[in-house]
């Protein structure tokens, strides 16, 4: 199996040598990951993108980092297509030259992974090399579990946690077992289940904005639940989420800590939680517990 | 003639449901009793998904054909004795069924339970005609008691409470004693039993919609609970099927295979209790039944459906199970969409039949979760056909001129990087500053829609990529 | 309106793209109706009559109806007798043409009988079911002056009876029966296919029976089969 590949996009489509996590067998050997930040983890929360960093190292990956602005979605879920296949051909331009890209969202890996090949499909030229791209691109805890077959991460975490599926991971990318099969393998950390923990939290990128109140009905409702459920502690993996979330709970004055599902799983919570300060955020000393 | 709709006031039927607290606690029932039912009954059928995919496959050969299962319906329909009429709007349907009513000099017609009907308008338009239209539906008959449109299109009274109902059986049923109990369901339901019992025998035409029109048997179908349906097609002289063309259906098999994800979907029921098949008036020998039959096929723009990339969302059978799944549904109802058809599949057919132009916010209000397509029974892919809807109304410049020229901007940037990683280093720089005492932000300029509700967390300062950059020339690494 | 109907068929013929009398589509409709081949028919209800018979009682009680099993279609009217007896019901009873119940032996059980389509005002109706479909508890009722139609919805209560030997696994299996009496592509007026009392959940979503149709269904099984039909 080869560790890594050359540039392999050829013209007449595309042949990778990227291995089949399908075939079975043993995981791919010191893959070359370009990592796809995503443009909030980029802009507002850089501390998940390091901790995919870690995550994807300790896996055994070489991580690069291709210089990225945004996978389009927004532009794609406005209608604009144009503007979406820019985007869509300046990262896959960007990312060129690697076994796989990883993203730490569900939505943005699913952007590749499901609408890249749509939004070329029409195009002769580029269909072939949209539909291998797409097929290269993964999110961060199911790449880590599905095709680098980790089945645990060695970090201590105490604390109360309940854990939310975001959409576009459960139903494009299939994400559900995957980060509560890691969450279980730490010591300490007892997760719980929200009540409808597969229901949308009401973010939906500019609908958020655009039908604010509608938005704000349903993530009511998921905060209600996330209360409910006893936990200290919210993950999940998309950070539009869980900005979503974090920004409610913070304004109906509850003292949950939101984090990128990434965070925990890296060790890496010494940072303050989503929307929270340095002020309040409790010191980082896990064996200490919560 | 096509009933009107309010879908432009979107915003502001969504900001009157949001407040009103007697919907909002009927629609907290809704929110879990359909879908656990539904899941309950997939689950309890080896068969269910393999029967979702046969359904839509014979809903799309069905379209790809449908000029032809039509003229073959219609044959069979007039051998049989029926008649047959195509109507290419609502007002042609309705003046067609108003047309019969009147040569039959008929006072009242009693009505099953049919979305089409709504679509063009029909009661309005008998009642202009001078002829009564009950409905029978018990739905059906409080909400047209309350002068409402349905909120769902299975349940159209979902939106009440049993106080609305009971206040509504007190203010209309005037010749019954004022100081009867009214206190329960049973009860409630059994005067309606009573009252529209008489209007059953009493009335001079029935009429039904469909949800199969056979063309191998000319039958028509209609799946129902109640027996309203069947009382209203059986005991007056005349029976008036109103149908949209595209529930032509191949043959009975055919029929029976949609069935039973139809049901299951809809209320999760493993089969409705009455599905009845009806074809053509009484014969020579039967007792019972109509003398008359007709059926009224009604287009109304979904043949400019057809070879769009709308095209799938021809395939609907009308089971609800999308809205019933919908988070956006649950939070405002079915009223607030506007029109007769709610939810994720009103937000894509109803652009459709009125307009984009008047309704565009329909598809624009989704966060495209797609818990819709999951539960389609016939697998239409329903977030896509949104976004379509919201690349048509880019193209025509639709949305409103800020939004669209906040995401030229922010696209403009996006494609390039230099200029992008420069101003978004800035920017989140002031954020951070600004949100660095508590963490987040209360308020943002061009974003109220998020922050009257929420807090926006605060940037950690240097983006990602900033940070990369600077580690990697500290550690002067060269990539391999 | 002929020009109506042109018209529609011609919008979707161009938005389809294709010309008019085209054979090859022509004959792909001709034939998927001629085949009407059954599709993917559930395994519930399948095997032998005994099986088939115990799914459908089982199906058929979980939405309310009330079953009775008798060994001859003679054991009927001491069994109708007693439901009736059993919920306070008056010891009468609607029925239609259909000969099998003509001579059955009703005074004899105290049964008073009426015949013919019903009016409104019974509160008791007898039907012969022409079959069931095990998978669902469904039974398959035809219009005819044997069993008219007004006899499944207008009255209270509803007895049907139904022979073991005719309750099929599947609705396929009801409409060969269908296809066997009538001929392919031929059907009665009204073909009723019943699955439980008639019900609403249109309050709060407050499950409720005798919504319009009959409160009350009460299928009797007969095992064996009498050997001769209606007409």
């Amino acid at each position: 199996m080869k560790p890594h590949s050359d540039l392999f996009e050829t013209g007449n489509g595309v042949t990778s040598s990227a291995p089949d996590p399908q075939a079975g067998g043993s995981p791919p050997v010191r893959p070359r990951v370009a990592l796809m930040v995503t443009c909030l983890v980029d802009l507002i929360r850089p501390s998940a993108g390091f901790a995919a960093v870690k995550l994807l190292e300790d896996a055994g990956c070489e991580v690069v980092v291709p210089s990225q602005t945004c996978c389009g979605q927004p532009a794609y879920n406005s209608g604009d297509k144009q503007t979406a296949r820019s985007l869509a051909l300046q990262i896959m331009d960007g990312f060129a030259g690697c076994d796989f890209i990883v993203a730490p969202s569900g939505s943005c890996a699913g952007m590749a992974a499901k609408h890249f090949p749509d939004l070329f499909a029409d195009d002769p030229n580029l269909s072939g090399r949209a539909r291998a791209f797409a097929a290269k691109t993964h999110e961060l805890v199911s790449f880590l579990t599905d095709v680098m077959d980790v089945e645990s991460v060695d970090v201590r975490f105490k604390g109360k946690v309940t854990y939310h599926d975001s959409c576009a991971g459960l139903r494009e990318m299939g994400i559900k077992s995957q980060p509560r099969k890691l969450l279980a393998s730490i010591d300490g950390l007892e997760l719980v289940e929200m009540k409808d923990a597969e229901v949308c939290c009401g973010f939906g990128g500019t609908f958020a904005t655009k039908y604010g109140d509608i938005s704000n009905a349903i993530v009511t409702e998921k905060t209600g639940n996330i209360t409910e459920s006893g936990a200290d502690m919210l993950l999940a993996g998309d950070l539009g989420c869980l900005m979503n979330m974090a920004g409610k709970l913070s304004r109906e004055g509850k003292k949950i800590e939101v984090r990128h599902v990434a965070e925990v799983l890296a060790g890496m919570t010494d940072t303050p939680p989503i929307g929270g300060s340095e002020d309040e955020h409790v010191s980082a000393d896990k064996e200490q517990g919560r | 003639m096509t009933s009107v709709s309010t879908s432009p006031q979107f915003k502001s039927n969504v900001q009157q449901a949001l407040h009103d607290t007697q919907l909002q606690k009927a629609l907290a029932n809704v929110r879990h009793t359909v879908i656990d039912r539904r899941a309950v009954a997939a689950a309890a059928l080896p068969e269910f998904e393999e029967l979702r995919d046969q359904a839509r496959d014979i809903r799309n050969h069905v379209l790809e054909h449908l000029d032809l299962y039509l003229a073959r319906y219609e044959q069979k329909v007039v051998e049989c004795g029926g008649h047959v009429h195509f109507a290419r709007d609502s007002r042609e349907a309705c003046n067609i069924i108003t047309g019969i009513a009147k040569a039959r000099g008929a006072k009242t017609v009693t009505k099953g339970k049919s979305m089409v009907s709504e679509e063009i308008g029909l009661n309005e338009a008998l009642e202009r005609a001078g002829i009564e239209a009950i409905e029978t539906d018990l739905g059906e008959y409080i909400i047209q008691l309350r002068g409402e449109t349905p909120s769902h299109i299975i349940m159209p009274a979902v939106h009440l409470n049993q106080e609305d109902v009971e206040q509504e059986f007190r203010r209309q049923h005037r010749h019954l004693d004022s100081a009867r109990n009214l206190d329960d369901a049973e009860t409630l339901l059994a005067e309606a039993r009573g009252i529209l019992r008489d209007k059953f025998i009493a009335a001079d035409i029935g009429v039904t919609g469909a949800n199969f029109l056979v063309a191998e048997t000319g039958s028509s179908i209609i799946v129902t609970n109640e027996g309203n349906g069947d009382l209203t097609q059986t005991l007056p002289k005349v029976h008036i099927v109103v149908a949209s063309i595209e529930k032509v259906t191949p043959n009975l098999e055919d029929a029976a295979a949609i069935i039973r994800v139809l049901a299951r979907s809809a209320t999760g029921q493993d089969m409705s209790v009455y599905t009845t098949f009806s074809t053509g008036p009484r014969r020579t020998d039967d007792v019972d039944g109509p003398e008359e039959y007709h059926v009224v096929l009604v287009d109304n723009g979904r043949s400019a459906m057809i070879g769009t990339e709308f095209q799938d969302m021809l395939r609907c059978i009308r089971c609800g199970a999308c809205m019933n799944h919908c988070p956006v549904y649950h939070a405002v109802g079915g009223h607030a969409y506007g029109w007769v058809y709610p939810g994720p599949m009103g937000a894509v057919l109803t652009p459709s039949l009125i307009g984009v132009d008047k309704g565009g916010h329909l598809p624009n209000a989704s966060t495209f979760c797609g818990r819709c397509e999951d539960a389609c029974p016939v697998r239409i892919p329903l977030p896509k056909l949104m976004r379509h809807w919201r690349e048509r109304e880019f193209e025509r410049h639709l949305p409103p001129l800020r939004f669209r020229t906040g995401l030229a901007i922010w696209g403009y940037f996006a494609r390039r990087p230099r200029l992008y990683r420069a101003a978004t280093s800035m920017t989140m720089r002031a954020l951070s500053w600004l949100g660095r005492k508590r963490g987040h932000l209360t308020k943002l300029p061009l974003a109220a829609g998020w922050t009257d509700h929420r807090d926006f967390a605060a940037p950690q300062g240097k983006t990602f990529q900033a940070q990369w950059k600077k580690q990697r020339r500290n550690q002067g690494r060269k990539r391999s | 309106m002929s020009g109506a109907r042109d018209q529609i068929l011609a919008n979707i013929r161009r938005s389809l793209g294709a010309a008019e009398n085209n054979k090859v589509r022509q004959q792909a409709v001709d034939a998927r109706i001629t085949a009407a081949k059954p599709g993917i028919e559930p395994a519930r209800g399948q095997g032998s009559l005994e099986q088939r018979v115990a799914v459908f009682v089982e199906q058929a009680q979980a939405v309310s109806a009330t079953i009775a099993r008798v060994e001859n279609i003679s054991d009927t009217p001491a069994e109708i007798a007693r439901y009736l007896r059993d919920h306070n019901l008056p010891p009468s009873l609607r029925i239609g043409a259909d000969s099998r119940l003509g001579k059955l032996q009703w005074q004899g059980a105290g049964l008073e009988i009426a015949r013919g389509p019903s009016t409104g005002t019974d509160l008791n109706a007898l039907s012969y079911a022409v079959g069931g479909a095990a998978e669902t508890g469904t039974l398959a009722l035809v219009s005819g002056p044997d069993n008219p139609t007004t006899l499944n919805f207008l009255p209270d209560n509803h007895i049907v009876i139904v022979d073991a030997a005719a309750i099929a696994a599947t609705y396929e299996g009801v409409l060969a029966r269908l296809k066997d009496r009538f001929g392919k592509g031929n059907m009665p007026r009204a073909v009723n296919l019943v699955t439980g009392p008639s019900r609403s959940a249109d309050i709060e979503q407050k499950l409720l029976l005798g919504a319009h149709g009959p409160r009350r269904l009460h299928i009797v099984i007969v095992n064996a089969a009498d050997g001769t039909h209606a007409q």
